[in-house]
């Protein structure tokens, strides 16, 4: 792997919350490399520090020590570079915009022309199959058309990468499943690098080429999994053998990291 | 449906019926001693009977009975022409203008006050005990001095009432704005974050539509605190025209009839007013989407 490729470089990057109970080691020592092209998915119980990985590289938090780079830059300069786009838990459109205009709204922030911005709006509403909905509000819009507008609005910056923190984590499981096959379709198509946060272990499974599987207190890193599913995949893929293999390698790996421990 | 909104009504006529009657109770009580003082001058006796259907038409009573109350406003309103100086509508045109213009430069001095306190941590600081020290001294005492001041620097006219209510009315707002516009929820903030947004247009495209419901939460307070504001001004000038010159002329000559009227007719404007930002409010809620939660 030449540097070139290299999208994410994580050494020894530890961050700490000062409490009022003392101090709390949110991430302990991480590294990791992520490439162009993957697909990565961090899984962990709460409290391991996935989502605050995820932050720390869109630089919505700032570690305590160790280095990060995005794109060969800090994380900082990455974000004022749009580097990346973000999808958060929650749909997070704004209600009082329609959903065009909520996928408009990053674009009018780059200070894009009204073309543009049509047009991109118009390309990215059909790559999550909500052409036609522009107009409507997001009160109108089920939980998982939401959520794909919001991936929409992601898409529309035209990063290289991609952050996902747990997006489809409050949708029932035939959407998600759902979402997770058009995810992965999207992910073929444009070729771009997704590091995606989950406590799903066959979302995990079933999404990533590499799988960081974490443990809390200290949150760090317990195993990286390399997965030899093939990357044409879908739904159907969950029934093989392969499939269950690699799932209980993750769950071995979260019972290692003490992730069951206080769950009985 | 019909009968739906019916039952809706039920409790306000009943409540409303319940305030009539005991006004009309008390109109009676208060004014029978009158009644009794006259009986005695003139050396007759009438009878209870007689002397409280009496309290109910009295020229200068203690508590006008509401009848007389009403039939002095449809006289002072529908039988006047608009320009005449003894019609209730002129007068509250009056108070009415300088309410808008107090009320206008309050909303608009209460949003510019926000923005600082919410950007600027310093002026924040040195600004919010004088904001909140200007609503701890009684208006009646302030309003006076404020009208003098001004007048003394040559503002007069519809300005220095308008100054009053603005007084009163930027509270409510800056109050309501400043919450409004910490109102964003995280995700939304990081989202701007995300896109490296500039803070201006982190407030423009986020914080000023999110505080926009607040902002028409506190408009509703300050509209009727305006009007109050403005009446409180016309009080202390010896003002010719407006609702509070009519109650000052009221009071001079004893004419409670013309008080109460000008009282209601006041609390009738600005319960109106309160209604109509009301449904502007709403027309924004609805169409920014958050009527839909």
């Amino acid at each position: 792997m030449n540097d070139a490729s290299r999208v994410i470089e994580v050494n020894g990057l530890s961050l700490i919350f000062p409490t009022s109970d003392g101090d709390v080691h949110a991430l302990q020592d991480i590294d990791l490399t992520i490439n162009q092209g993957d697909f990565v998915s961090f899984i962990g119980p709460s409290g391991c520090g996935k989502t605050t990985l995820l932050r720390v590289i869109a630089d919505l938090e700032q570690a305590t020590s160790g280095s990060i780079e995005v794109n060969g830059m800090t994380p900082e300069e990455a974000r004022l570079a749009r580097a990346y786009g973000y999808v958060f838990q929650a749909a997070s459109l704004y209600p009082w915009r329609t959903i065009a205009s909520n996928v408009a709204l990053p674009l009018e922030i780059m200070g894009l022309k009204g073309d543009e911005i049509r047009s991109r709006v118009e390309h990215n509403l059909a790559l999550v199959d909500l052409a036609g909905f522009g107009r409507k509000y997001p009160w109108q819009l089920s939980g998982g058309m939401q959520q794909r507008a919001s991936i929409a609005r992601a898409l529309a910056v035209e990063p290289d990468l991609l952050l996902m923190d747990e997006p489809f984590g409050a949708l029932d499981e035939i959407v998600r499943d759902h979402l997770n096959e058009q995810l992965l379709k999207l992910w073929a198509k444009t070729n771009k690098t997704v590091v995606f946060v989950t406590h799903s272990i066959p979302e995990a499974v079933f999404l990533s080429n590499k799988i960081v599987v974490m443990s809390p207190r200290p949150g760090r890193i317990q195993e990286v999994i390399e997965s030899d599913l093939p990357a044409e995949r879908d739904l159907s893929i969950r029934e093989t053998q392969a499939f269950l293999h690699l799932a209980n390698r993750v769950r071995d790996g979260l019972r290692a990291g003490h992730s069951y421990d206080e769950v009985s | 449906m019909v009968s739906r909104h019916v039952n809706a009504a039920i409790p306000v006529i009943v409540v409303t019926l319940a305030i009539v009657v005991l006004w009309y109770v008390g109109a009676a009580l208060l004014n029978l001693s009158w009644e009794k003082s006259v009986a005695e001058r003139n050396g007759t006796a009438p009878s209870t009977i007689e002397m409280l259907r009496n309290t109910m038409h009295q020229e200068r009573p203690v508590l006008p009975a509401p009848h007389q109350v009403v039939s002095e406003i449809i006289d002072t309103t529908i039988h006047k022409k608009i320009t005449s100086k003894r019609s209730l509508i002129y007068h509250a045109g009056i108070t009415l203008s300088s309410s808008m213009l107090g009320f206008l430069m309050g909303t608009l001095l209460g949003i510019v006050l926000a923005v600082i306190i919410v950007y600027n941590d310093a002026l924040n600081k040195s600004l919010l005990p004088w904001i909140i020290a200007s609503q701890t001294i009684p208006i009646l005492a302030i309003a006076p001095m404020i009208i003098v001041v001004l007048n003394a620097v040559g503002i007069q006219g519809l300005l220095p009432k308008a100054f009053i209510s603005m007084y009163l009315s930027f509270f409510p707002v800056a109050v309501g704005m400043v919450k409004g516009l910490n109102s964003p929820s995280s995700s939304h903030l990081d989202l701007m974050r995300t896109y490296s947004a500039s803070s201006w247009q982190t407030f423009l495209k986020l914080r000023l539509p999110t505080s926009l419901p607040f902002l028409f939460t506190s408009m509703k307070v300050a509209v009727a605190i305006s009007v109050v504001g403005a009446i409180v001004a016309e009080l202390p000038t010896g003002a010719v025209a407006g609702l509070g010159a009519r109650l000052l002329a009221g009071s001079y000559y004893g004419q409670t009839v013309q008080i109460w009227s000008a009282l209601v007719v006041a609390s009738v404007l600005a319960a109106l007013l309160v209604v109509i930002v009301g449904w502007l409010g709403d027309f924004v809620n609805r169409r920014m989407g958050l009527a839909h939660g």
